[in-house]
């Protein structure tokens, strides 16, 4: 049993830089996903992954495949999108759902195009964004670094952060930590992107943010166990899914995301708070 | 009454454009082609009497291309398509209807003894036939041959043109093969394997004795499972593997990490389903054949 956990990552170097990768991501994805989802903002990180396009295009068009070059536009691109989003949410009428809508369809209009028009063909997808079994020296320092900033920045806002999501309207009134706040969690959310996917591919970097995000809601309430759980389902998912690719034979990508997501349903009915299951468990009524 | 404006409107516009055509008939053949390696063939056949669009350029991908409008109105007006067949080209049945394309299509492997591969698509392994049928100088002629009668049939008038110029081609061909072969048959038996990133060198390999292993499908769409890259790892270290090569149409990260993980050596790029601009080293069919045996044959000597 334990051969067959371990046998894989002993005998290939590419399962193990898989793993790092993977368990890197897992800390600083997850605890973004938690806020994103508090926030309300869940698909924000899907739209995101589009308006990411544009930057990796152009990066690649000047660069070739260049990690640095793609992720550097990617991120870029990225932050012009978010922080137009807000910057109109917060001066019109338009909420930032909608405004973001807006601006990651041009972004992604825009990166189509670009592409395009460079006349070349290859497929976007497998161009502009890795696989998580061909992670280099470069594309390892990368994930790595980014999780790192991620969780100083992370434990920096921290405070103002969860303010900011329980009442937005309370943090404005007693401080002026909201906007940098605010700013500072998008810089988070698009170079978390941007990580995940030049090293693990698009499917991955909105899944691996996310599920473990939702997952944790139906394990525990505050803050803290929130992201404890995110964090430590993130792991096991990525572990799982690895093993599964390894020996089921099927893409790792995907493999990981569905075991995240198999995760996720087996919260939703059987976890501890709020699970679909406990609720058919009769309860005692309250007396007055 | 309301309707006559309209009409004439019509009729004019319908003239103007029997006017257009008409006048293009009268100069060169129009014909289109699919990926470059077509386009090359047909310049060749056709030399000054053919104007030659082809649809997916150097270094595309033609597994994967999405056609666009340009392309449709291409077609439209095209009196010759030229096509690989063999399902190469899934996207090109449904353009050539939605373009309303009226001329002759030329299936440039036509003939040729399709080898069969093993897709494992959604996890049933599949019998498909094999479209990278180019990679052999003899299908080569095949095509080329093909490609004669082809325009031979939409511009009878340049039947001694299309012929002169389709056997010298033919004698190129041959010397190049010639060629090939020799440079090929120089190796030791117990090096001729190599690892390429998608399965298109499987005439190539028949026809000069390489065994040749790919970690993806037949196509380039394919995502690699982990298992399918510790397999070829293993296959690599056991069977001691001397290269392995990169294409010019996909992506090379996947092999970069397969390389350094067993010390076989990256042999270059080969150029299989798509030539290389004009400045680069695959410009023609011709020239691409030349590149990757010298490509191959430099790193399994070494």
């Amino acid at each position: 049993m334990i051969d067959t956990l371990v046998q894989p990552f002993i005998e290939f170097a590419f399962m193990r830089r898989a793993l790092i990768g993977l368990l890197a991501l897992s800390l600083s994805a997850p605890p973004i996903g938690v806020f994103l989802m508090l926030r309300r903002m869940s698909l924000m990180g899907d739209a995101m992954s589009h308006a990411i396009l544009p930057g990796a295009a152009i990066g690649y068009l000047l660069a070739g495949l260049s990690l640095l070059a793609m992720s550097l536009g990617g991120f870029l691109a990225g932050l012009a999108v978010a922080l137009a989003a807000g910057l109109v949410a917060r001066s019109t009428v338009l909420r930032e759902d909608a405004s973001l809508a807006a601006f990651y369809l041009v972004s992604l209009a825009l990166g189509v195009l670009i592409v395009s028009v460079r006349g070349s063909n290859i497929d976007l997808l497998h161009v502009l964004f890795g696989t998580v079994l061909a992670l280099d020296d470069a594309a390892l320092i990368l994930v790595a670094s980014i999780a790192t900033v991620s969780l100083a920045v992370l434990a920096i806002i921290y405070r103002p952060l969860v303010l900011e999501c329980f009442d937005p309207h309370y943090l404005r009134s007693v401080s002026r930590a909201s906007s940098p706040t605010h700013l500072l969690f998008l810089v988070l959310v698009v170079l978390n992107l941007v990580a995940g996917f030049q090293a693990l591919g698009t499917l991955l970097a909105v899944g691996i943010m996310l599920l473990p995000a939702i997952t944790a809601r139906f394990w525990a309430e505050d803050m803290s166990g929130l992201i404890a759980v995110a964090v430590l389902a993130a792991f096991a998912a990525s572990l799982t899914g690895l093993l599964f690719s390894y020996y089921a034979s099927v893409p790792t990508g995907p493999a990981i995301i569905l075991v995240s997501g198999m995760g996720y349903l087996a919260s939703m009915l059987i976890g501890a708070k709020g699970g679909l299951l406990w609720r058919l468990v009769p309860r005692k009524h309250l007396k007055a | 009454m309301k309707f006559r404006v309209p009409m004439q409107i019509g009729v004019a516009l319908a003239l103007v454009f029997a006017g257009a055509a008409g006048a293009h008939a009268a100069d060169k053949v129009k014909a289109v082609a699919s990926f470059s390696i077509l386009g090359d063939m047909v310049r060749q056949v056709g030399g000054d009497r053919v104007d030659v669009v082809t649809l997916v350029g150097p270094d595309g991908d033609a597994h994967v291309y999405s056609p666009t409008p340009a392309d449709a109105r291409n077609l439209a007006t095209a009196n010759l398509l030229v096509v690989n067949g063999l399902g190469f080209e899934g996207w090109m049945e449904r353009l050539e209807k939605s373009s309303g394309f009226m001329g002759e299509t030329v299936v440039a492997s036509t003939g040729v003894t399709p080898r069969q591969m093993v897709e494992e698509e959604g996890g049933t392994p599949e019998e498909i036939a094999d479209p990278h049928a180019w990679q052999s100088l003899a299908n080569g002629k095949i095509y080329v041959a093909n490609i004669r009668d082809g325009l031979i049939a939409v511009d009878p008038a340049g039947k001694a043109v299309y012929e002169a110029n389709a056997a010298a081609y033919l004698d190129a061909i041959a010397k190049e093969a010639a060629a090939a072969e020799e440079t090929l048959a120089k190796l030791p038996a117990d090096r001729k394997r190599i690892i390429t990133s998608h399965d298109a060198f499987g005439y190539f390999g028949a026809a000069y004795g390489l065994e040749v292993i790919a970690p993806e499908g037949v196509s380039t769409e394919a995502e690699a499972s982990a298992k399918d890259v510790a397999k070829i790892i293993r296959q690599i270290k056991a069977e001691h593997i001397e290269a392995v090569f990169i294409e010019n149409v996909t992506d090379h990260r996947l092999l970069d990490q397969i390389a350094r993980e067993t010390g076989a050596k990256i042999g270059g790029t080969l150029y299989t389903d798509a030539l290389s601009g004009p400045d680069g080293p695959a410009p023609t069919y011709l020239g691409m054949f030349r590149h990757n045996v010298g490509a191959l044959s430099a790193a399994l000597s070494a």
